[in-house]
């Protein structure tokens, strides 16, 4: 499978093209952010009656990458669902659909601030989680190292030759990694605003996705 | 015959005024149920549509609102409300005329719902947002006429539907609503009476007598204008010479920026000082109206103004007009000249300040036009139905409703006449359940249909929403700029799109006024002053102009002639020039010239189609260059040509027009562009998908608001079929011509085509780099610019990424 492969606390990693990422030694598949539901609670909430295909296509986009890597263990790393209501009210087609990508592997859900309880689908829930050198949580701690997490959807924009580009992005340092957002209602926010740079050193990378991962460094972004 | 009151008789000729017999015919035809008056500004339009309200109003028996009046500008609302005041307090009637716009205070409006004036002045959105209201029947119960001014600039637009679709639901509350209109000089009547009549009833026209032939010149300079450039500054100097001569003169410009690049230069040259003021769109409020009170007393010589300017304002003395840029449409051009000279049957004066040499060109051509009394046509079109949609929920917001009345009710108004049932379910179905194939929302439906069969809201919290949604102006997405520090004074807005390329320190200009940026707080824009640099330039607001189809054949015919005679020296030479480094466009051939600029490769196809059509080859001409593997990044179509660029030159221009090729593939390609994506966004808004203010939490970096393209998206997927994709379809094909015309086009000119490869742009080229309204195309380029970047910039930052 396309990627860009790179090493991180000693871990040799892969970011996918579709933003998940990969860990082969360990047939580990990270995703974050994946909101579903989100069409659903807006209109609960009395809002705009958005197209409720998100949920059905994040899953698509999900079913993909899993069938191209095939892992042995898949984190979903926390605001999986958009809330908790909206995670218990999934359709049936839905729960099995998600049964399905379950079957013969394990499942971690990773509590984000979104869905910070248990749900009734099946797949361990937990605060955070620990494989090899690495851990697993929502929101970075800024103190932390070897630290993998989700929540801040982060962006690139540059303009090139006059056009300008955004696509979500990794954003890779020696200490942490911040996943880009999964789901497909998600908007982003840009990886130079202080808020996400300040967790970073200069040196570090943001990884493009697109057709294919391009790793600029972000520094020399926005 | 209803006479003209003693006490207007004698005000008339306390004036030594003696009224127009169109001003007396309108008061002669006061019952007719739809009245338009066609008439010259200057030609006492106003009054001829107050008159028979005025005089029925004169005795002081009639209670509550007697006369709703309607205009498109906020400025005119007030303007209209100033020039009626004079004569009702000379002649002391006891008539109350108050405005609401916008602008108007919330204790104000709240007052003139339960205790309207005698004639209200308001704006289409305003008058929406009133028939919203429950008490709605109570505020317009008493109403007897509407008067819809300047009628003619709503008659192609979403805010004449919307405005019209308002009317009929007043009708319904006012069964005995009379209708006028009042109209600048138009090519077609019948079609604006068709838009101001409740279908099927009668309307009645009123044409003035259209006055004498305006004065209309080209300046003299004595430098020659540019090949590029919008700013028309080298005619400075002789633009403050004819200031001087006149008593009052309006500067219009194409576009707000160039209007604030002109007038700060204007005011460098201002030896003498004189009193010279700026109006456009994008300045605060506060500053609008000083200028505007300034104009109204006669303080200031001049006034450097955008189309906020544009619609029969009657200010002042003005006697004459100057247009910087080529007007583009010969309709509006002579709109704009009759803001000069307001005296019914004196010639209005104009001169006209091309920009740059092709706009002489262009400007010749609509001088011929406007001797020849060639007035541009419009299409007309079937009422759009995001704008239904709209209508709708405001209808819903008002209280319960039964479907086939509301439908009823639609169908009087002309452009929704032959809605269909079907049409209108739809709609209906879309404001209730969101209309998805995938039925998702029946717990939380919009609206409900009631046991009784009436439908509501469901939940009436939601008229909050709905009433700050009202509207279908999409303004592009602007930060307000303030003096910094504690209450600093507001100065206008600026488009989001440029706030986002100013870094500290930079400066630009607004309000004729040299600023530097500080920095961005609250989602508004810190300034300070900073007298004296040259500014950087403000690029808020690129105004669209098209030329009409008819202006660009012209343009054609005018060059294939031999020589131009009738041109400037400076032009002509400029057109030899042309002839000599490359071509001129032929009719039945198809001019291509290609060359490199700013590290980019440019293709320019000389159709001379109509924008339209030049828009419709743009997005075939960048799919096959795609396929074709030449990267295509974008392109800019103009009434006369499509202006292409991309990562690779074009070597042979034969495979972009193989038609096969061009058919395959072609329905996906233009379903994925830009320009449908652009479009579904206004849509909508306006239909009630999205709200307007989203665009306002994306400014403020919320990760949780995404992009409406991702929603077009979704539903090209998975719901290709739903009512926003039918409605986005068709409103893309307004500015799109169909396949089948660029076929016959390709086949008309097919082995004619003159490609020309050149080192850099020519001289006919050069104009179409200012053009605004770009579209993008999606595909390779962008990954490639990426692979580049990342080579060069990680090499430059010294890293060659976290290998393996």
């Amino acid at each position: 499978m396309d990627g860009y492969d790179f090493t991180f606390s000693g871990a040799t990693l892969r970011a996918l093209p579709q933003g998940a990422l990969y860990w082969p030694c360990e047939g580990v598949l990270v995703v974050s952010d994946l909101h579903l539901g989100k069409s659903e609670r807006i209109a609960r909430r009395g809002g705009s009656l958005l197209p409720p295909y998100e949920t059905i296509e994040t899953l698509r986009r999900l079913d993909t990458v899993i069938e191209g890597c095939g892992p042995k263990t898949v984190i979903c790393l926390g605001d999986s669902f958009d809330d908790l209501a909206a995670g218990q009210d999934l359709p049936r087609e839905i729960c099995e659909w998600l049964l399905r990508l379950q079957a013969g592997r394990r499942w971690v859900w990773i509590e984000g601030n979104h869905d910070p309880g248990p749900l009734a689908l099946g797949g361990s829930h937990l605060a955070e989680l620990t494989i090899a050198t690495l851990i697993f949580r929502h929101i970075a701690v800024p103190s932390a190292t070897h630290e993998v997490s989700g929540h801040y959807h982060p962006k690139a924009r540059l303009t090139l030759r006059g056009r300008h580009i955004a696509r979500p992005c990794f954003v890779v340092d020696e200490n942490r990694l911040i996943l880009p957002a999964f789901g497909a209602y998600t908007g982003g926010m840009d990886c130079t605003d202080p808020v996400i740079a300040g967790l970073f050193r200069p040196k570090a990378l943001a990884l493009l996705t697109g057709p294919q991962v391009r790793a600029l460094p972000l520094a020399k972004l926005g | 015959m209803n006479a003209l009151p003693p006490v207007f008789e004698n005000w008339f000729a306390r004036h030594g005024w003696s009224p127009h017999p169109h001003q007396l015919e309108m008061l002669d035809q006061a019952m007719a149920p739809a009245l338009l008056l066609i008439a010259p500004t200057g030609g006492g339009k106003t009054m001829a549509g107050f008159l028979p309200s005025l005089v029925d109003l004169a005795d002081g028996t009639h209670e509550g609102l007697h006369t709703l009046y309607i205009s498109p500008l906020k400025a005119l609302a007030s303007d209209i409300r100033r020039n009626l005041e004079r004569p009702v307090a000379e002649m002391g009637l006891p008539i109350r005329i108050e405005d609401r716009t916008g602008d108007t205070s919330s204790a104000r409006k709240r007052r003139q719902r339960a205790d309207p004036p005698h004639i209200l002045l308001t704006t289409p959105e305003s008058l929406a947002l009133l028939t919203s209201y429950e008490d709605a029947a109570r505020t317009f119960a008493g109403l007897k006429r509407v008067i819809v001014d300047e009628i003619h600039a709503l008659e192609e637009s979403k805010r004449g539907d919307q405005l019209m679709l308002a009317l009929s639901r007043l009708q319904s509350l006012c069964p005995d609503l009379r209708r006028v209109g009042l109209s600048a000089t138009v090519d077609d009547p019948q079609a604006i009476a068709h838009l101001l009549t409740r279908h099927p009833d009668p309307c009645r026209i009123v044409q003035a007598d259209p006055g004498p032939n305006p004065d209309i010149r080209m300046l003299e300079t004595d430098t020659p204008p540019p090949w590029s450039g919008g700013g028309g500054r080298y005619a400075i100097p002789a633009v403050l010479e004819e200031v001087k001569k006149h008593n009052t003169t309006l500067i219009f410009h194409n576009t707000r920026a160039q209007a604030e690049i002109f007038f700060h230069h204007l005011w460098l040259a201002n030896d003498d000082a004189l009193p010279i003021g700026i109006h456009h769109g994008s300045l605060s409020r506060e500053q609008r109206e000083r200028v505007e009170q300034a104009m109204v007393d006669g303080h200031l010589r001049a006034i450097v103004c955008t189309g906020s300017l544009d619609l029969g304002i009657d200010w002042g003395d003005v006697d004459l007009v100057i247009q910087v840029g080529a007007p583009k449409n010969v309709k509006r051009l002579v709109q704009r000249i009759g803001r000069a000279n307001h005296r019914y049957n004196a010639p209005s004066k104009a001169l006209l300040v091309p920009a740059n040499r092709f706009e002489i060109v262009e400007c010749h051509a609509a001088l011929a036009a406007v001797r020849e009394h060639d007035l541009d046509g419009e299409t007309r079109t079937r009422g759009p139905k995001d704008v239904l949609c709209q209508h709708i929920l405001i209808r819903a917001c008002a209280g319960p409703f039964k479907e086939t009345d509301l439908l009823a009710e639609i169908r009087t108004v002309g452009k929704y006449a032959d809605l269909t049932r079907a049409e209108f379910d739809d709609c209906l179905d879309f404001v209730a359940t969101g209309g998805y194939a995938l039925r998702a929302y029946d717990k939380w439906q919009r609206l409900m249909q009631r046991p009784d069969g009436l439908w509501q809201l469901r939940d009436p919290r939601a008229t909050r929403q709905i009433r700050m949604n009202i509207g279908t102006i999409m303004d592009p997405e602007t930060l307000k700029v303030r003096y910094k520090g504690r209450g600093g004074a507001p100065l206008g807005e600026i488009e989001e799109g440029f706030a986002a390329t100013l870094t500290p320190g930079d400066t630009f200009l607004i309000g004729g006024q040299v600023v530097r940026y500080e920095g961005l707080r609250e989602m508004t824009v810190q300034v300070t002053r900073n007298p004296g640099k040259e500014p950087k330039i403000a690029t808020f607001n690129g105004t669209k102009f098209a030329t009409s189809t008819q202006l660009s054949q012209r343009i054609l015919r005018m060059l294939e002639q031999d020589s131009w005679p009738e041109l400037p020296p400076h032009t002509a030479e400029w057109l030899h020039l042309q002839r000599e480094v490359s071509q001129l466009p032929k009719a039945g051939r198809l001019l291509i010239e290609s060359f490199p600029r700013d590290s980019r490769h440019y293709t320019c196809v000389y159709g001379f189609a109509g924008r339209n059509a030049q828009q419709t080859l743009g997005l075939l001409l960048t799919k096959r260059m795609e396929e074709l593997g030449l990267h295509p990044m974008g392109f800019v179509a103009t009434d006369y040509a499509t202006l292409i660029w991309g990562l690779d030159p074009l070597c042979d221009p034969e495979p972009l027009f193989d038609i096969t090729a061009l058919r395959e593939g072609l329905d996906s390609w233009l379903a994925g562009n830009a320009v449908m994506k652009r479009t579904f966004k206004a849509s909508a808004v306006i239909a009630g998908l999205i709200d307007r203010n989203y665009a306002g939490q994306r400014k403020s970096g919320r990760q949780a608001t995404f992009s409406s393209d991702i929603l077009y998206d979704t539903l090209l997927r998975y719901d290709p079929d739903h009512l926003m994709m039918r409605i986005t379809r068709e409103e893309a094909e307004r500015g799109l011509v169909d396949f089948a015309r660029i076929e016959e086009m390709i086949a008309s000119i097919k082995g004619r085509i003159d490609h020309v490869t050149l080192d850099r742009l020519t001289p006919l080229s050069a104009p179409l780099f200012l053009e605004h309204g770009r579209t993008p195309v999606e595909g390779a380029a962008q990954d490639r610019l990426l692979a580049e970047a990342e080579a060069a910039l990680m090499a430059d930052a010294g890293l060659d990424g976290l290998p393996v």
